[in-house]
């Protein structure tokens, strides 16, 4: 039986790992993510679960920590936040090549500066090539169903890579919501025992974790960490199937809302796609042909399906919660942008930066965009690249 | 989306502004309504100026910006009337509730012409009184409840009191002084 419950992101978070009670936790307090392993490390002490919780001195060694653990056989979690997770940077790419399950809870902040607490996506965007599966949630309530899943995915034989469970920063991270909880036991049947084929601490197959690859086996050891990206896409659907058969919630790779006949539309993740299908409503009821793509797997990028959900429009708008400062476009805009043209599929497109370091997104704000897109689709446009709430 | 009541809350940071959005957010939940609770942090310190966000609906609430259109405001510290313009985008068919000790008569020159309901409650005088402290928060939230109509009185207390028997689990002795708090701020907001 379902539970009825109003928490904020970070509770609902914690909330999971409760639930799904892992052997290790290794964590560093930082802003907005601290709650995370605040609470966590509450129902550690009660004795809620049984998981090692390692109090680290810093986020270099807590994802070194887990990199550890979970070499030894242990399913492992973390959580972190901006800075906190430029600091793991290294350790980010070694858990990924040596294909280590591992979980980390992201809370999406700026990554300075100025110095900032709020919500963007440019911690999350900074680590996009590093080999974690990453998954964005709207709501409290997409953050706890990822969380729950993300082992599945994660462990699973065909994948063994780690995975980022992503949500806005105080947006939703610091927001008491309704939410549907899943019963204890429902979620341990779902999420089952650790089983991994291969660790340290198995002593009839010895083996080594991490030693130096010449130029003969590198390439070969990338390609398959790539191939283990691309079967992470099929997984996540399986995966997001199976759990939308116990719940009735939730996508695979991407929601499309109100996209079957849309002429214009907008693409985006993250806590912004709810106000955004607000807008969409608005428009709709005035009588404009406008729909919206939310995200939900960035890493591995749904590219094709993306461009297939598109075929139709003729303006598109691609949203970014960084800046790439690469004066041309930002990593949603690039990848759209990519899918779209090796479909063969040509319409406008805009890509805009919004949200930085917390500025609001409003439901006007999203009105604008569409307003934009239906002015591009008329008369075509020069300005592909633009920024959303800013004053110049 | 129309029988949304949007609130938003001023107060300075160390006054339970926030808490009291996160409890308002609370008690709606239990009467089985679709509730937001979410503050505004900017520099993070004591006497700050800080707002806080309710949305309280029969619908799903899709919407994660803030609120610049509010059915009501509250106001937890009164200084603030003179810094923040508190009315700013405040529906004239909502209300504003302040915390002072003064007639509402002295403080409508500092609220920009609002047109709207205004009522002010001491809540420092039910503080000391209920509590012998000065915890603004908890008359300001009896106070919104009864001017907004977001529930009737006695769901509300009787909520109230089963999430204090939650929170005040260790320390059950405050839980009365809290209720004794929200009955006079029911009574004395004007």
């Amino acid at each position: 039986m379902a539970k009825r419950d109003r928490l904020s992101g970070n509770e609902a978070v914690a909330e999971a790992l409760r639930q799904i009670n892992p052997d290790v936790m290794p964590a560093f307090p930082i802003t907005p993510s601290t709650e995370i392993p605040q609470y966590f490390s509450k129902f550690c002490a009660n004795g809620q679960v049984d998981t090692e919780f390692i109090p680290v001195e810093s986020e270099h060694s807590a994802m070194s920590a887990a990199i550890g653990a979970e070499s030894a056989g242990a399913r492992t979690v973390s959580a972190t936040s901006s800075a906190g997770m430029a600091y793991m940077w290294e350790e980010l790419y070694l858990a990924s090549a040596n294909r280590l399950p591992i979980a980390l809870a992201l809370v999406n902040r700026a990554l300075s500066g100025p110095i900032n607490i709020n919500c963007d996506h440019s911690d999350a965007m900074g680590a996009r090539d590093a080999g974690w599966i990453q998954l964005f949630a709207e709501t409290n309530q997409e953050a706890y169903d990822n969380m729950v899943q993300a082992y599945r995915i994660a462990e699973h034989k065909d994948v063994r890579l780690p995975i980022m469970i992503c949500q806005d920063g105080f947006i939703t991270s610091h927001a008491v919501q309704n939410i549907t909880l899943m019963e204890d036991e429902e979620v341990r049947n779902f999420v089952g025992e650790y089983q991994p084929e291969q660790y340290l601490l198995n002593p009839n197959g010895t083996m080594a974790v991490g030693p130096y690859s010449v130029s003969n086996h590198y390439m070969e050891a990338r390609r398959a960490q790539a191939e283990a990206m691309h079967n992470a896409k099929d997984v996540i659907k399986a995966v997001a199937e199976e759990f939308a058969a116990v719940t009735g919630r939730g996508v695979a790779w991407f929601e499309e809302y109100a996209m079957e006949d849309a002429e214009l539309a907008i693409v985006l993740m993250g806590s912004a796609a709810g106000t955004a299908k607000d807008a969409v409503d608005n428009l709709r009821a005035a009588g404009k042909k406008v729909g919206l793509i939310k995200i939900r797997m960035f890493r591995p990028f749904p590219a094709e399906e993306i461009a297939e959900a598109l075929k139709n429009v003729k303006a598109v708008a691609l949203m970014d919660r960084t800046e790439s400062f690469n004066d041309h476009n930002g990593p949603i805009g690039a990848d759209v942008s990519t899918a779209l043209f090796r479909a063969g599929k040509l319409c406008e497109t805009i890509n805009y930066v919004y949200g930085l370091g917390g500025r609001d997104v409003r439901v006007e704000d999203i009105e604008k965009v569409f307003a934009d897109l239906e002015e591009a689709a008329a008369n075509g446009t020069n300005d592909h690249y633009r920024y959303m709430g800013v004053r110049e | 989306m129309n029988n949304m009541v949007e609130i938003r809350w001023h107060g300075r940071g160390g006054q339970g502004a926030k808490t009291a959005a996160l409890l308002l957010a609370d008690v709606a939940f239990q009467t089985g309504k679709y509730v937001q609770g979410f503050p505004e942090y900017g520099p993070e310190r004591m006497g700050a100026p800080i707002t806080a966000f309710n949305r309280i609906s029969d619908n799903d609430i899709r919407v994660h910006s803030n609120i610049y259109e509010p059915d009501y405001v509250v106001v937890v510290d009164e200084s603030l009337l003179d810094t923040v313009d508190v009315t700013a985008g405040l529906k004239k068919e909502g209300a504003i509730v302040i915390n002072t000790d003064k007639d509402k008569e002295e403080l409508l020159p500092k609220l920009n012409g609002y047109e709207g309901e205004v009522y002010v409650i001491d809540a420092r005088e039910i503080s000391v009184a209920a509590l012998g402290k000065y915890f603004p928060n908890t008359p300001m939230l009896a106070a919104i409840v009864k001017v907004s109509g977001v529930m009737d009185r006695e769901t509300f207390m009787s909520e109230m009191r089963g999430s204090y028997a939650h929170k005040f689990a260790s320390k059950p002795e405050v839980i009365d002084g809290n209720m004794k708090a929200l009955e006079m701020a029911f009574d004395k907001v004007r």
